[in-house]
């Protein structure tokens, strides 16, 4: 579905990705993994459009995304909840999902949308009145993910959806995760947690100062010896 | 080199009003002096984004107390002026110690000194009694009427403002050197960048912002005074509030406020230039010189925002600078 | 003694708030939502009631066709200024748009006077005085009044219960966030800046029916306009409405036991030492 073929991006003078392959087949769960400051985070957002490409191509579904504005990712199915949430602090439940709906194609069954995602998070549905601000942080990451997925994406970028939580609400965030997945959506999923997102993903990329160093099924990067060592401590 | 051209332009601007040039001319070049000094007086605080468009008030408040100590209790100038020029630093001082103490910047900061050029023209105008209101006032003549007055520093003759303007402006250009070469530029640097960082290294942020703010009020001051004796006249629109405020920002803007002589090619271009305009179309279309002006402005702020000069220095730099190496590829970046 | 003089006074404050309510709305919107202050707001007024003029004095059309033109013309303009001043410089410091828009103030101002010359021009209308128990009202105030909430009513809907308002309410809070969802926050600005445009027109309507329009009025409301918004906290629209009323009485009050002047004078001075006192605006969260 999504194809990333020898990317490179970064910001101003400052190189962040190099030469990335990378690939998510529909249905996949697939992770990328790697130390802090390894470009993640800059892997999604040229995934999303918000960066632009120096080098290489991107394709959704066949279709070559390059150079287009970032909001015509989202209309390409492609929806990116970001790091740390990032809901409107000072508006409703319902407000913040709604805005995750704005595209025209979304917009136009935004009820419909919006069931299906109370349907998916009764809790939402509970605290849809409550200001966003005053949730608390895993009622925050189910918001984000929710919001992200009124625009019914078909493929669904989670950028470190365990960030700042505690282990039991990690725990619970990757849950809904998984369900997420079994309903179908095609997740790509950044995080630091390699332990616990391992058993979430079908197969996983290792990103370390901007390129790939190593990819393959869980199974295979939890056997990976220099993996083992370098990340996992054993 | 620089150091005989800047002697030979001296020279030239000291045998100026002997030249046997038109008056008009002289007069053109007073006022290019007086606005340039309050031009480069703006940029001490402009150059390190404390944007104050309330300037006008400092002028205001030099200017009228100068005049009204003479009119109204015959205090010569020579007494007045720094009385005046003290209002100016007080009124600095009220507005920029509680500014600066509590942190207030940016977009606020030049609303508030906004605010502070209003108060001092509407203060003006409510103040009828003594100042004329809006139809303004004029210092009374030193009597008996005599042509050179050092008195009451009433001159007939227009070069002896020349050569006060002159000598004020270069002062101007001299502080501005001053500060350029001192530890309080690369202070009032670090906290245009960042205050926190700055105020964790030790920086005194509200003594080093307070210190270039009396300065800066203090020339601006010394150009209202200048103003109103040279033209004999004062008006609270033309001393103070916004009009003028945005008039010298303008101004340094156009010139480029981050060099010694932008301010003062700014006034001159746009003196010259609404001069010029004038003459052009007369007395037909009232208006239109500063319509094209105000047009003008927008355009110098969108594709020029360094100013004339700054752009000048950045197009010499470009010449001058050699093209960069291009990186190897296997170079890590930082992770 | 019940002083009926003061009475009036205070009345004559809450009216004229509603207006300058209404005109701080406008300005608080686009800074809130682009993060810049429009310098030349109050000249946008002065183009919106000499727009009403034209058409009504000039070209002798009715006033329901003048009134509704007129805000359709500033709402225009302000998108042409956000296209054609604020965009290119959307990215360089604060300070380059701050004098932007003043160096469009100095456009518009001359622009009239070249236009319209210098005089002050008036349409001529006579609104009657309203007597109750003793009180004297002016209509025309009084009418301001009741538009201007209606305008702030119909703001407050827009904002909250469309999909537009509440995006520009989302937009507001975090830009970066909006185009993660397929918002074209370019479209986002001028539409903002249209709405901001039409309630500058729609005070427009407000203040050519009660008074003379001249290149330079606005620089008799801008500045305190300017001084509402940042006292309720630049950006917090509510802050903004409610400053606006306590401005209006301190000039209003101000105006009956000094000079108009004076009373201005006082207002500005009250809001200085309040920049001291909570310097992000009296009813702005810190954040």
């Amino acid at each position: 579905m999504l194809r990333l073929h020898d990317v490179s991006a970064g910001y101003g003078t400052f190189q962040a990705l190099w030469n990335v392959e990378l690939e998510v087949r529909a249905g996949e769960a697939v992770a990328v993994v790697g130390p802090n400051g390894a470009g993640k985070t800059t892997l999604l957002r040229a995934v999303s459009g918000q960066l632009p490409l120096r080098e290489g191509d991107l394709e959704m579904e066949g279709r070559s995304l390059r150079g287009l504005a970032p909001h015509r990712f989202v209309q390409a199915g492609i929806a990116h909840c970001p790091e740390n949430r990032r809901l409107f602090p000072r508006m409703t439940v319902e407000d913040n999902l709604k805005m995750g709906a704005f595209i025209p194609e979304a917009r136009r069954h935004y009820a419909e949308r919006l069931a299906w995602v109370y349907g998916l998070f009764p809790r939402l549905r509970e605290r849809r009145g409550q200001i966003a601000g005053t949730l608390s942080g895993g009622e925050q990451q189910m918001c984000a993910i929710g919001r992200a997925l009124m625009s019914r994406p078909r493929l669904l970028l989670l950028d470190e959806p365990s960030a700042g939580l505690a282990p039991v609400i990690v725990r619970q965030v990757f849950e809904l995760v998984r369900r997420i997945r079994d309903e179908g959506f095609t997740v790509l999923i950044v995080e630091q947690n390699i332990q616990q997102v391992l058993n979430l993903v079908d197969r996983a990329y290792l990103l370390e100062v901007g390129r790939v160093r190593a990819s393959g099924t869980s199974a295979e990067l939890r056997d990976n010896e220099f993996l083992r060592k370098a990340y996992l401590g054993i | 080199m620089t150091r005989w051209l800047l002697l030979a332009g001296l020279a030239v601007l000291v045998v100026l009003p002997f030249a046997g040039l038109p008056l008009y001319f002289l007069h053109l070049a007073i006022l290019i002096l007086i606005w340039g000094m309050i031009g480069t007086a703006w940029s001490y605080m402009g150059r390190f984004g404390l944007v104050s468009l309330g300037h006008g008030g400092f002028m205001g408040v030099a200017a009228y107390a100068t005049a009204l100590l003479w009119n109204e209790f015959h205090l010569v100038p020579w007494l007045g002026i720094p009385i005046g020029l003290l209002m100016s630093l007080l009124l600095a001082l009220a507005i920029g110690y509680p500014a600066f103490r509590f942190r207030v910047v940016g977009h606020y900061f030049a609303l508030v000194t906004l605010a502070l050029g209003e108060v001092v023209r509407l203060s003006i105008i409510a103040a009828r009694e003594h100042t004329g209101g809006s139809l303004g006032m004029t210092p009374e003549r030193v009597q008996p009427p005599t042509d050179v007055s050092w008195y009451a520093m009433q001159f007939t003759d227009k070069r002896y403002f020349y050569f006060f303007a002159l000598a004020c402006w270069l002062l101007a250009l001299w502080v501005w050197s001053r500060i350029d070469r001192s530890m309080a530029r690369s202070a009032l640097e670090a906290i245009s960048e960042d205050e926190v960082a700055a105020a964790s290294v030790g920086i005194h942020v509200t003594k080093e912002k307070l210190r270039v703010t009396l300065i800066s009020a203090a020339f601006t001051g010394l150009g209202g005074v200048l103003l109103g004796l040279y033209q004999q006249y004062l008006n609270p629109e033309s001393l103070s509030g916004i009009g003028i405020s945005l008039e010298i920002v303008f101004a340094a803007i156009v010139g480029g406020m981050y060099s010694a002589p932008g301010p003062t090619i700014g006034a001159v271009l746009t003196i010259l230039f609404r001069e010029s305009l004038r003459t052009y179309f007369g007395v037909q279309l009232i208006g239109m010189a500063e319509t094209i002006y105000g047009l003008l402005l927008i355009l110098f702020i969108i594709f020029m925002p360094r100013g004339i000069y700054g752009a000048l220095e950045a197009w010499l730099a470009r010449r001058a600078a050699t093209p960069p190496a291009a990186p190897s590829p296997g170079a890590a970046p930082i992770a | 003694m019940f002083d009926f003089f003061l009475l009036e006074a205070i009345m004559g404050g809450v009216l004229f708030g509603g207006v300058l309510a209404l005109l701080s709305l406008g300005l608080n919107l686009v800074f809130g939502v682009i993060d810049v202050v429009w310098i030349a707001y109050a000249e946008l007024v002065m183009v919106g009631m000499y727009t009403i003029y034209t058409f009504h004095s000039i070209l002798g059309w009715p006033l329901y066709v003048a009134a509704p033109l007129g805000i359709a013309v500033v709402a225009v303009l302000g998108i042409a200024v956000h296209r054609l001043i604020i965009a290119p410089i959307l990215d360089t410091p604060p300070i380059n748009q701050l004098l932007a828009t003043g160096g469009l103030l100095f456009f518009l101002q001359s622009f009239a006077t070249l236009v319209f010359g210098s005089q002050f021009r008036n349409l001529g209308l006579t609104m009657p005085i309203l007597e109750f128990y003793e009180l004297y009202i002016s209509f025309a105030r009084l009418m301001a009044f009741c538009v201007a909430i209606v305008g702030i009513v119909g703001l407050y809907l827009f904002l909250r219960r469309t999909y537009v308002g509440t995006a520009i309410r989302a937009v507001a809070q975090d830009r970066e966030v909006m185009s993660l969802m397929g918002v074209d926050t370019k479209r986002i600005y001028l539409i903002t800046s249209a709405v901001g445009g039409g309630l500058a027109g729609l005070a427009s309507v407000l203040l050519v029916l009660q008074q003379d329009v001249h290149p330079f009025i606005g620089l008799t409301f801008g500045p305190i306009t300017f001084m509402i918004c940042v006292l309720g906290g630049l950006g917090n629209l509510i802050g903004g409405f409610i400053a606006a009323f306590v401005i209006s009485q301190v000039i209003s009050i101000g105006s009956y036991y000094v000079s108009t002047e004076l009373s201005y004078v006082i207002a500005f001075v009250l809001f200085i030492v309040a920049m001291f006192i909570r310097p992000e605006g009296l009813f702005q969260k810190r954040s």
